[in-house]
């Protein structure tokens, strides 16, 4: 008895000095680990931290001369720049409307392509259909843009012939302005939408197969199931990839326009990134063109945090 | 999945839409694949004019011939496996290890780790200002400039990192360390034979991600001589241009070839070339698919 007790004391005594030498030991006992993890480290400071630190440059003017730190603050004088150019709306309208298009069609179907593939038994068929819509994913953007050019090419492409076959006049589908966003996000949801259905399967064979034999036992038919017992598993995927999504509707990547763009459908293809591509690494205007890529990156951060914070009241689902 | 029961008329129909609705899906999918493999093999003629829709018509083989006889190509390929190579395995080398010592929950600090790694998803420096580190590490025109900018991904280290959380057992890593192991070796002896799995998920998440990349070849690389091969890509598909070697190589030729107008050499071309690129990775992806897809499958239960 005496000997528990005086050992107890003896713990409490020692408790957060014992605490101290294991958390210190477990520091050297696993130094190796901060081994491992240096090469990361060093890789995420100097080619995403030591950027961050660049982005100053929008406030400066820059000349490679007098370095990062040594060039002259000018404020906000290349934000007002950008948003009295006169192709501050045109920009603004593009970037908005081919996310918005993208997100209108690209983003329920690969739920509804899931729904269905989760509906069919395990086969030869369902299997074909997910390695062939899933083949696209791997092909380069330039093999894309490449396909692109040459099905809609007005002289040979396969795609004019048939609209022809049909009875159809075509457009001049890479010339005309009107039609670029509709060949750009189509184009992408060929590639995509078949990849895109592997998270919302992931999210569907959690499902609960128990609840699918009361529901039958009730006499509940397949597409009542689906509406609510199949829908209702996926419902926080499909909340955290829409709010990614529209945390990115700025976001519209410059790797597949910068190749469908030509001087004839600029008016419409013309996005924030390609503009930042443009005036920055072929114009040269360094710090000009970085203070339009953090207008951007800041209007992306706050769609972000705003429809966060509306999915979080309004649902339980969010990203933190 | 629970067919005991008799399928009602509505349920029938239903699934007859969801069948439909999978053809249609396939179908729309597997046309352009079908289309270009064809297309490769066929008399530009046919091609051109829609006669050749979906089966090879007047088969020929000149496409291929001029596409391994354009010393670009080559050259471009060259480097691209180069490059590939060299990339995917600096990316195995700088994920692998900091992913796993992000796995270890005695791992003092991790939290902050995992935080500064965090923070680049959200935000980053930009086009310019990212071009401007490039610079002033004096990569422009060199093949590092499209592997070290690029030496890891957020997104495939939380991959990684989930998949040691749950494959490798606590009680092994204790025992390890009981008996004397240093975590040197029970990294490489004991954690990456268990790994197999996941090391050909990153090789081929990386690996795919260099063959297919154009666009830090188009803005740190300036000499042509070494183009990876999405850059040579572009030259002919995107801007049209093919090598000054080819035309040459087509006039000096056989009488076949020089009846054939320079549009229609272009056309086979294309075609050839998007078939020769792609090859790889597609001949690869059926037996590897299971492997992405798993991939995918681990990143969303912690995404």
């Amino acid at each position: 008895m005496l000997k528990a007790s005086q050992e107890v004391a003896l713990r409490t005594q020692l408790g957060t000095t014992n605490r101290k030498t294991s958390w210190r030991r477990k520091i050297l006992h696993n130094w190796e680990l901060y081994l491992f993890i240096a090469p990361c480290m060093l890789y995420f400071i100097i080619f995403n931290y030591v950027p961050m630190y660049g982005v100053q440059i929008a406030f400066k003017n820059f000349l490679p001369v007098k370095g990062i730190a040594g060039s002259d603050w000018v404020g906000f004088d290349h934000f007002e720049r950008f948003f009295h150019s006169y192709y501050f709306w045109d920009l603004l309208w593009n970037t908005f409307s081919i996310s918005l298009y993208e997100l209108a069609i690209g983003f329920p179907l690969p739920i509804l392509l899931a729904l269905a593939f989760n509906e069919i038994k395990n086969g030869l068929f369902k299997r074909s259909v997910q390695t062939v819509t899933y083949a696209p994913h791997f092909i380069s953007i330039v093999v894309m843009a490449g396909m692109i050019i040459t099905f809609l090419s007005p002289s040979s492409g396969i795609l004019i012939r048939m609209i022809e076959w049909v009875g159809l006049q075509p457009a001049s589908f890479l010339e005309d302005p009107r039609w670029f966003k509709t060949v750009y996000v189509l184009s992408g949801v060929w590639q995509s939408a078949g990849w895109g259905t592997i998270i919302y399967l992931a999210a569907l064979s959690a499902v609960d197969p128990q609840l699918h034999e009361a529901a039958i036992v009730d006499g509940a038919s397949r597409l009542k199931r689906v509406l609510h017992i199949n829908i209702p598993t996926i419902i926080p995927t499909i909340a955290i990839l829409l709010i990614l999504n529209v945390g990115n509707i700025l976001g519209v990547g410059y790797e597949k326009i910068l190749l469908l763009q030509n001087s004839l459908n600029i008016e419409s293809s013309d996005v924030i990134s390609t503009f930042v591509y443009r005036s920055g690494l072929l114009s040269n205007q360094l710090s000009f063109s970085t203070a339009v890529g953090l207008f951007n990156s800041v209007v992306n951060a706050i769609l972000l945090l705003t429809v966060n914070r509306i999915a979080k009241k309004t649902s339980d689902n969010s990203l933190w | 999945m629970v067919s005991a029961i008799k399928e009602s008329k509505g349920d029938k129909l239903f699934l007859v839409l969801v069948y439909l609705f999978l053809t249609a899906a396939l179908i729309v999918v597997l046309y352009p694949l079908i289309y270009m493999v064809s297309a490769s093999i066929s008399t530009p003629k046919y091609v051109n004019s829609g006669e050749m829709w979906l089966l090879p018509k007047g088969l020929t083989l000149e496409g291929y011939k001029l596409v391994f006889g354009n010393a670009k190509i080559w050259v471009g390929y060259r480097n691209t496996i180069v490059y590939t190579a060299i990339g995917t395995l600096i990316n195995l080398a700088v994920t692998l290890p900091a992913a796993y010592a992000l796995s270890r929950s005695d791992f003092v600090g991790r939290k902050f780790f995992m935080i500064v790694i965090l923070v680049t998803m959200f935000f980053s420096g930009g086009l310019v200002p990212t071009y401007l580190v490039v610079k002033n590490l004096g990569l422009i025109n060199s093949m590092w400039a499209l592997i070290l900018p690029v030496s890891a991904s957020v997104w495939n280290i939380i991959v990684a990192r989930t998949f040691f959380q749950s494959t490798i057992p606590k009680e092994l890593q204790e025992a390890a360390h009981i008996d004397g192991c240093t975590n040197m070796r029970l990294f490489m002896r004991i954690v990456l034979p268990l790994s197999a799995p996941i090391i050909a998920v990153m090789a081929l998440f990386y690996g795919v991600g260099h063959w297919n990349s154009y666009f830090t070849a188009l803005i740190y690389l300036n000499q042509e001589s070494k183009f990876p091969l999405q850059m040579v890509l572009r030259q002919i598909l995107v801007l049209q241009q093919m090598g000054a070697e080819t035309n040459g190589a087509v006039l000096n030729g056989d009488a076949a070839s020089l009846a054939a107008s320079k549009a229609e050499i272009a056309s086979l071309v294309k075609y050839a070339v998007i078939i020769v690129s792609t090859l790889p990775i597609i001949a690869v992806y059926p037996f590897l698919q299971r492997y992405f897809v798993q991939g995918v499958m681990i990143g969303s239960v912690k995404g």
